[in-house]
């Protein structure tokens, strides 16, 4: 499904990436974790390609995704989604237009269609149709992630890729949210790529663990194996009371 | 990928039609509307649905069958149990039953009304701004340790001394343009030597004033507006606030005292070029030379409309960051509202400048003639 080979990247004289490989498998649903500043959003940026590596190739579904051809790249480009840390919906635009802009962008379905496809979508993320009509600066934080879940799932996506999708939830939002998103991956079967911080969205969503440190993915597999490398990040991840419940939940 | 097919098997009394291939977004039929017709078509007859052969199907094509189906159950139907949840989901859509705000029937009335009190609105906000600073002024004269110094700095740099190039070029330019085409309509009555009267007076009391605030108001006065309105969108003021800053006093008065101080400056720097310019210009039209020219030019405009071009500086550049700061403030936190309110922050305030020059014009009609 993704698939990494020698991927570099340099600003300036700062290095970030060193030769990266990284596969990930369909239905799998990866956890990308590493310490602030080790390149975790820029590798997530590289694969939906947002960012250029300096160096290797990114291919999502067999194919490049940065394809010289515009077609082919927007083809790609309809069959993933992405969740934005903040959400980055569209301030201008109500909730409906904003998970109806994707679908509009396909030339092929008529209104009607678009809005049915719309109440299902929120439906899908337990918001209710009178919901559709607000605007975005008057929805709270947990709605804002929902809405935006909605828009990344609206052209049923093959690959989610979800860049802290936890981060400014309280706990018990956050929990419902990893919940929400859990049984959409159930139900739809698309496979998740994420970035985040919290333990508790680690144990609950992700079945596989990459760790980014020294520029390079040190482990990837299952928390158990994960755990079984030598590797000061990866003790210091594991020794926190909190990540206890990581080893648990993941694989 | 396999594409979605409808096929007729025909039993013993009833028609089946047995549906497989993959039913989703991106393997359906184009165009989808039309593929959605046939099914319709295809159901008026009531036949038995079977869709086990289905490999795929997404929310798209659930909610084409369920369109087809004319939004309830088909009598026969025979379905995997991963494929009725996700139909069952359909089922479960709820249109928005609220009804769409109509249009009010009073709107010839309610739209100028609402435009009256927003404008008033405005004024409002404008005059209790204009308070405030005053107020501001009278702490700061008492603590002068609180006297925003940087920050004045800072906007007489931005605003002022990083205008100084585009200014003087835009007065050197209109002040040839000018001088050329009054040279041609002088020479027609031999009054060659009056271009000196004429560019002198028009360009100190009138077209650099007015040339420079229409400048400073499309170049500071939106970037003000835009970084308020930044401000505000992020929170910052906010945070300003939580720190005991007042933000009139941090934000809003050093633009303005900014603005007051560099706008006349820039009026005199502007309208030099601009004689610069003419006088280059009337050289080389006419053979009028530059010592006759600066001789002339004291003698034939009276140093009032040096004052009077001064004053309208002050008061331009007073009213271009007060507009500029009020819009800033009243930036709602998304993309549209902070580039509506830079546009109607620009507009405004170059409409108000004009404004303001034709009520200078009335007021001063008996100075600085000769």
């Amino acid at each position: 499904m993704v698939e990494i080979r020698g991927l570099c990247t340099q600003f300036d004289d700062v290095v970030i990436h060193r030769d990266i490989d990284l596969d990930i498998e369909v239905g799998q649903m990866l956890g990308l974790v590493g310490g602030s500043g080790s390149g975790k959003t820029t590798l997530l940026r590289e694969m939906v390609g947002l960012l250029a590596p300096s160096k290797g190739t990114v291919r999502l579904f067999g194919e490049a995704v940065l394809d010289p051809d515009p077609e082919r790249r927007r083809r790609l480009r309809r069959r993933f989604g992405m969740l934005f840390q903040q959400g980055a919906l569209f301030s201008a635009l109500s909730v409906h237009d904003n998970i109806a802009f994707p679908l509009r962008e396909l030339h092929t379905l008529d209104e009607a269609m678009i809005s049915d496809l719309v109440l299902l979508k929120l439906g899908m993320v337990e918001l209710e149709a009178r919901h559709a009509r607000l605007m975005p600066a008057e929805l709270s934080g947990g709605m804002i992630k929902r809405v935006a879940l909605a828009r990344a799932l609206s052209l049923e996506p093959e690959l989610l890729v979800l860049d802290e999708p936890t981060a400014g939830l309280d706990p018990d939002r956050s929990e419902n949210f990893v919940k929400l998103l859990r049984m959409l991956q159930k139900e739809l079967g698309f496979t998740v790529v994420m970035v985040t911080h919290d333990p508790e969205t680690l144990a609950g969503l992700a079945t596989r663990l990459a760790v980014l440190a020294d520029q390079r993915i040190v482990a990837c597999g299952t928390a158990a194996e994960v755990a079984a490398v030598d590797h000061p990040f990866i003790r210091n991840f594991f020794s926190s009371g909190r990540a206890a419940a990581v080893r648990q939940g993941v694989g | 990928m396999a594409v979605a097919t409808i096929e007729a098997v025909r039993q013993s009394d009833a028609v089946q039609l047995v549906l497989s291939g993959e039913w989703t977004l991106a393997t359906m039929p184009q165009p989808i509307s039309g593929f959605e017709l046939r099914l319709r078509d295809l159901a008026i007859s009531k036949p038995g649905w079977d869709l086990r052969p289905i490999s795929r199907l997404d929310s798209a094509g659930a909610i084409l069958l369920w369109r087809a189906w004319g939004r309830q159950w088909p009598a026969s139907l025979a379905v995997s149990s991963g494929h009725r949840a996700l139909l069952e989901r359909v089922e479960g859509i709820s249109p928005d039953l609220q009804p769409e705000p109509s249009a009010e029937p009073l709107a010839w009335i309610t739209v100028p009304g609402r435009l009256a009190l927003s404008a008033g609105n405005h004024l409002a906000g404008m005059v209790a701004m204009i308070g405030q600073l005053v107020l501001d002024v009278a702490y700061l004269c008492v603590h002068p340790r609180d006297i925003p110094w940087r920050e004045f700095s800072a906007n007489l740099y931005k605003s002022g001394a990083q205008a100084l190039p585009v200014t003087a070029l835009i007065g050197f330019l209109i002040g040839i343009v000018l001088s050329y085409l009054s040279s041609l309509q002088l020479r027609t009555f031999g009054a060659d030597v009056f271009i000196v009267n004429l560019l002198g007076i028009s360009i100190v009391r009138e077209l650099g004033p007015v040339l420079v605030a229409i400048l400073v108001a499309g170049r500071s006065g939106s970037a003000m507006t835009a970084q308020i309105g930044v401000m505000r969108v992020t929170e910052e003021i906010d945070a300003l606030a939580t720190m005991g800053v007042s933000r009139s006093q941090r934000l809003v008065l050093p633009k303005v005292l900014a603005l007051a101080v560099a706008m006349p400056l820039l009026v005199i720097w502007c309208s030099a070029a601009g004689i610069t310019g003419g006088m280059v210009s009337a050289n080389l039209q006419m053979g009028l030379s530059y010592g006759f020219f600066v001789d002339t030019l004291p003698r034939v405009v009276p140093v009032a409309n040096v004052w009077i071009g001064l004053s309208k500086g002050v008061v331009f550049g007073v009213l271009i960051a007060l507009i500029a700061c009020h819009f800033g403030l009243r930036v709602k936190p998304n993309t549209e509202s902070l580039s509506a309110r830079t546009t109607t922050s620009v507009v405004t305030s170059i409409t108000v400048v004009i404004l303001v020059d034709a009520v200078f014009a009335v007021f001063t009609r008996n100075l600085g003639l000769p």
